[in-house]
């Protein structure tokens, strides 16, 4: 999200006595800063515009030009929530939450010894690994949708959260390995020969010296396959129903062609999007570590 | 022991918290969603309980907050809707029913599946169920609804929720204002006249607001119907294309010009949900199109409340030209829970239901359209006088068999009741959508879609169908 680009992720360095130095300001700072100001008003003002239309009445947030001063009301919400309405969003927000979560451990759990093996003790061929966990990605996912509703069908798995999770896991591993592994390639030899000097085995290694030093992409990789499972929208729409429905579906039942819609759309996506964004907000130093530290480096 | 081990075991510390925190948001996720979406299987969600999927329109809204407490109270039946826009439902009704997947019961679909369903054994004929439940009253559903709903076979395949027909939305003080009247059949050429004679009466006031959105459902619903009454057709009897014929050619030349000369602003991406809100804010003086739109203009807050005449759809060769649409129920062929869900249509589409909406909710909400009783009804008449009569009777003249001056080889008045025409009739539409914003001529849209549709005509000539 634009919330982690105000922070600068340079390494910090320290004076010969040991006190923090400021890092010296680039000539131009000026225009580069007020190019990164434009940028994140940019990114955030259809977000902005999103919060302050889902306090508006569909009337108000129907007309053109817009009306910023409209009276605000809470009606959208009213009727995300369902008061009144018959409507229930809690089991699609469980659905999308439990989907996310256990797909994302999932990933992690996979991912973390491949990125191992193809980083700090490479396998044979190991580019071709790569590649090849790159290369199940370039299939669109709608090329696959039919074989998949099909076996779905025929396995009894359709409106099935656990069919889910087993997509989203691997739709979201390639993209693990692959982040996991610039992660992990990062750690310095000399930890690890220190470690094993110390007399810690495979496991306590991987445990106590690698994974924290690898924290903030463990949290990056986590957080992007969180985002990726809980915004997924054609793989649920087509595979679930009325139990398994994840909130992306959920959203989509706001949009209607006989009426005003936009205000309850608004709620709706906020509160859809509150996890996401609440997660990149209580992660957001580990983040912006992470992703300085190996994938887009 | 070494510094990056110590410091390695402190931030092994530290993690601790956010892995309890995930752990623990983990087993909510997995103790919540116990009731959730764990299981599978068709016609899940327990024996007294079926799902419908069904369009977001306003009177499914409606219908959603009223299940719970009368249909399900007074049968036990819990009803698990997933509601979804118009083009995502039909989608995923078509994938459910075409693979017979069983996961609904029930589905919202309109007189173009239903035909083309029940031909294909998707849908499961009502007849019996009708037979047996006298309460029902199928002889108070209008005719032109149970013929649009029926199959070739003369059984009835789905249960209209509510229907509409098409008329023509104007308002009277802007008219009246500027010294005009319109007449109570106008012509085309007559609408077009006020249109330009009202244009900029007001600031910001278009003439008329026409669909311009591409889709076959969109612009294509108003203008075939202007089409048909033009005298022409989108194919013979013999299946020959007429997509570039002098009748088609000269109506939509017509269309295009009127809604660029007198038309709203935005008027290629301009559909159904756009032109209402024109007329409610008082930016188009009058509007062609689905007579269900009046439950919302006459609505308690609208502005416009009290101000919209309604005449009949206008013509130009034809006697009548208002379209004839409903969203019914059907019940899926592979649904192991059929009585349930006829006991679920039965009280939908009941008379007692509509009572159930004009008493709790409004009588303008009421989901209006198929019964001849809700015209004859006094507390919808209160409400509705306004536009009841006129709806009534565009449904009643409407004629799906026969809706223009030549005959059909498929049912359909603002449609061809034929699997191709969503296709066909949605890249036509991006061409005239195109001729509405200027980028190409109507001649030039027509000429493309005229072979798009002598494909279509080819294969059904060589079936032999007709």
């Amino acid at each position: 999200m634009s919330s982690v680009t105000d922070v600068a992720p340079v390494p910090a360095t320290r004076t010969p006595e040991g006190a923090p130095r400021r890092p010296r300001k680039p000539r131009g700072g000026l225009v580069l800063g007020l190019v990164a100001w434009v940028i994140g008003i940019l990114f955030v003002l259809p977000v902005v515009w999103m919060v302050l239309t889902s306090f508006h009445s569909e009337e108000a947030a129907a007309t053109n030009p817009p009306s910023l001063l409209a009276p605000l009301t809470l009606e959208g919400y009213r009727t995300f929530f369902g008061v009144g309405t018959g409507t229930n969003p809690w089991p699609s927000l469980l659905n999308s939450l439990t989907a996310s979560l256990v797909s994302t451990l999932l990933v992690l759990v996979l991912a973390i010894p491949a990125a191992y093996a193809l980083s700090i003790r490479p396998v044979r061929k190991w580019t071709d690994v790569m590649f090849f966990f790159l290369s199940t990605r370039m299939l669109p996912v709608v090329a696959g949708i039919l074989p998949i509703y099909l076996f779905a069908q025929w396995s009894g798995l359709l409106d099935n959260i656990w069919l889910l999770i087993v997509l989203y896991t691997s739709m979201n591993l390639p993209i693990a390995v692959w982040m996991m592994r610039s992660f992990l390639a990062e750690v310095p030899v000399e930890i690890l020969e220190a470690a094993a000097m110390d007399g810690a085995g495979l496991l306590r290694t991987l445990r106590q010296v690698v994974a924290p030093i690898v924290l903030p992409g463990i949290a990056a990789t986590s957080l992007i396959c969180f985002i990726f499972s809980w915004n997924e929208l054609l793989l649920a729409r087509t595979l679930t129903g009325t139990r398994a429905l994840t909130s992306p579906v959920y959203l989509t039942g706001f949009v209607t062609s006989q009426g005003l819609f936009l205000a309850q759309m608004c709620a709706a996506a906020f509160v859809v999007s509150l996890p996401v964004l609440v997660a990149g907000f209580a992660a957001q130093d580990k983040l912006v570590q992470g992703l300085s530290l190996g994938a887009v480096k | 022991m070494s510094e990056p081990v110590r410091r390695a075991r402190r931030s092994s510390r530290a993690g601790r918290r956010p892995r309890l925190a995930v752990a623990a948001a983990t087993a909510l996720a997995l103790g919540a969603s116990g009731c959730a979406g764990w299981g599978g299987g068709p016609g899940g969600g327990g024996p007294d309980s079926i799902n419908v999927l069904m369009v977001n329109n306003p009177q499914m809204v409606d219908l959603q907050q009223l299940t719970a407490a009368h249909f399900t109270a007074e049968t036990g039946i819990s009803v698990n809707f997933t509601v979804l826009p118009e083009n995502d439902v039909r989608d995923k009704i078509s994938q459910e029913f075409s693979s017979q997947a069983g996961q609904y019961d029930v589905a919202t679909l309109s007189n173009f599946e239903i035909p083309i369903y029940a031909r294909s054994g998707w849908v499961a004929p009502l007849d019996e169920y009708i037979a047996a439940d006298s309460a029902f009253d199928q002889a108070d559903v209008l005719g032109p609804m149970t013929q649009s709903l029926s199959g070739d076979d003369g059984q009835v395949y789905g249960e209209p929720f509510y229907g509409e027909s098409s008329f023509l939305m104007y308002r009277t003080d802007v008219l009246e204002a500027a010294g005009l009247t319109m007449p109570e059949n106008p012509t085309w050429q007559e609408v077009a006249d006020i249109a330009a004679a009202v244009d900029g009466v007001q600031p910001g006031m278009a003439g008329i607001c026409l669909r311009g959105q591409p889709g076959w459902g969109q612009v294509f619903a108003p203008l075939t119907t202007v089409v048909n009454t033009f005298g022409g057709t989108w194919f013979t009897e013999d299946w020959e294309a007429q997509v570039d014929d002098a009748g088609f050619v000269e109506a939509t030349e017509f269309y295009v010009d009127l809604v660029r000369e007198h038309g709203e602003t935005g008027a290629p991406q301009a559909g159904f949900t756009e032109c209402l809100n024109n007329l409610i804010q008082g930016n188009v003086a009058m509007w062609y199109d689905a007579t269900s739109a009046a439950g919302s203009l006459e609505a308690e807050g609208s502005p416009v409340k009290g101000k919209i005449g309604y005449v009949a759809a206008p013509v130009v060769e034809t006697r009548s030209s208002g379209w004839l649409y409903a969203w019914a129920w059907s019940i899926q062929q592979a649904s192991q829970k059929k009585d349930n869900a006829w006991r679920f249509i039965s009280w939908a589409s009941s008379r007692e239901y509509e009572e159930l909406v004009g008493e709790e909710l409004g009588w303008s909400r009421v989901p209006a359209g198929k019964r001849a009783s809700t015209y004859e009804n006094p507390d919808y008449l209160a409400e509705a006088a306004a536009f009841a009569e006129p709806t009534v009777e565009a449904i009643r003249s409407a004629d799906p068999e026969n809706p223009g001056v030549q005959p059909r080889p498929a049912p359909g008045i603002q449609f061809v009741g034929i699997p191709e025409f969503p296709d066909l009739g949605t890249r036509v539409s991006q061409d005239v959508s195109s001729a509405i914003a200027g980028r190409m001529t109507v001649q030039e849209a027509l000429d493309r879609g005229q072979q798009l549709a002598e494909d279509v005509g080819e294969r059904y000539r060589e079936r032999g169908t007709g």
